[in-house]
């Protein structure tokens, strides 16, 4: 089977952002996104995501690197400072690479 | 002999249960137990969601068919009046937070525009806290709901960006304000409350009146559980905030009682416009001040709004701002 190398682009981050990061994502390239509710802790507490200002996000973009990188950076410089966010890149195969730019 | 609710020792001892709180606060008491103590009860997010697009709806319904079917007089000096006070309580509350405790400029406005903005759910209470009791007032005190939900969160807002000016995107943020779902439902069940009014509401009524009190008691449950949760960052600061989340309500409800009189308000209406200036609102404002003030930590302000206000609210303020209204009547 023919495969495409892409990389995969995780954000995990408070629900309050979902809106800026889906229109950031676009503006900077990614064709789709998918974006889940989930709860979760890490070291400065949990987010149980029982009501509003308690809720978190993970958005997945499937992008070629240079897009998937340039997100990662603006999210970086934009959010991270005030903001809970946990990110990371992985490798993906895809299949139809003209979903991908 | 006459005990200090006011019932004679006979009636205590036919209803001995008549000095515990209103069942709906107890509601709310076993939510924070059960949450404290661990258990794993928990209410669907799907769930909370409903009930609260519920409680908002079936205000503002209430509100709006009874708009329609009373005389308005004086209702534009008590619109205006009200507005006042709302931009002038979060105004206030800066100066307190940023001068006396000593608070970094965007908190102190982050938290100025909870405790300006106001909490749908301690509303309620206090509407229901009233009706048990007999106690009549204005029955269109959700117009009031609506009208006070917003300044607080644009003072707040305007204060972090005039002391630290910082991109604002005011036209998604207006977005954010004005088409939240609080006042979308709240504006919308006014309106169509008052297109139906009462005869063409009776259909409706089974559902948006009777069952209020039942899906308000759920729903407090689900408070108890919440404001548990938050207790958890109250260890964390100091003695200022904690203070300041019990004299807020108190100085801000005096002055809406006081506020509520002067504009011609009946005692109960008085007393629910204090409960509105006493309470700090934890739907609209934390997710508006996420976006317009990133700087801010929520934790304070939620800690504060959440955690001690909205408990100290629905337990001893609502009776408190009915004492300082019916005082200020006399």
């Amino acid at each position: 089977m023919d495969t495409h190398p892409r990389k995969l682009l995780v954000i995990i981050a408070e629900a309050a952002l979902e809106r800026s990061l889906v229109a950031d994502a676009r503006r900077l390239g990614a064709q789709g996104y998918t974006v889940h509710d989930v709860r979760g802790g890490g070291r400065h507490g949990t987010r149980e995501g029982d009501w509003e200002a308690d809720r978190s996000i993970e958005m997945k973009v499937i992008a070629t690197e240079a897009v998937a990188e340039a997100i990662a950076r603006h999210v970086l410089a934009t959010y991270c400072a005030d903001y809970s966010v946990t990110m990371f890149l992985a490798d993906a195969q895809v299949l139809r690479p003209e979903k991908f730019s | 002999m006459v005990a200090r609710s006011g019932y004679t020792a006979r009636e205590l001892r036919t209803a001995p249960n008549a000095l515990l709180p209103d069942p709906l606060v107890l509601f709310f008491l076993l939510g924070l137990a059960a949450r404290l103590l661990r258990s794993d009860l928990k209410v669907p997010e799907a769930l909370y969601e409903a009930l609260a697009l519920y409680l908002l709806l079936a205000i503002g319904l209430k509100g709006g068919v009874e708009l329609a079917s009373h005389p308005l007089d004086g209702l534009g000096a008590q619109v205006a009046g009200s507005l006042a006070l709302g931009f002038a309580t979060p105004v206030v509350a800066f100066a307190v937070l940023r001068f006396a405790g000593r608070l970094p400029v965007a908190d102190s406005a982050s938290i100025a525009g909870h405790y300006g903005s106001v909490s749908v759910v301690t509303f309620a209470v206090a509407t229901g806290w009233l009706a048990s009791r007999g106690i009549a007032h204005e029955p269109y005190m959700a117009l009031f709901v609506a009208l006070l939900e917003v300044p607080g969160i644009l003072v707040g807002i305007a204060l972090a960006r005039l002391h630290a000016p910082g991109r604002v995107a005011w036209g998604r943020l207006a977005h954010e304000v004005f088409l939240g779902k609080g006042i979308v439902l709240l504006i919308g069940g006014l309106a169509i409350g008052w297109a139906a009014g009462p005869e063409r509401f009776t259909a409706l009524k089974p559902l948006f009146v009777d069952l209020f009190k039942g899906v308000l008691a759920i729903f407090l449950l689900e408070m108890g559980l919440v404001v548990a949760s938050q207790l958890r960052d109250l260890r964390r600061g100091g003695a200022f905030l904690p203070a300041f989340a019990i004299a807020a309500p108190v100085a801000f409800g005096a002055a809406g009682a006081w506020a509520g009189t002067a504009l011609g308000f009946s005692v109960g209406g008085a007393a629910i416009l204090a409960t509105l200036a006493a309470s700090a609102s934890y739907i609209a404002a934390p997710t508006a001040m996420r976006i317009a003030i990133p700087e801010a930590s929520p934790a304070l302000s939620l800690t504060a709004a959440l955690g001690i206000t909205f408990p100290f609210n629905i337990i001893v303020g609502i009776p408190l701002y009915h004492r300082i209204a019916a005082a200020a009547a006399a």
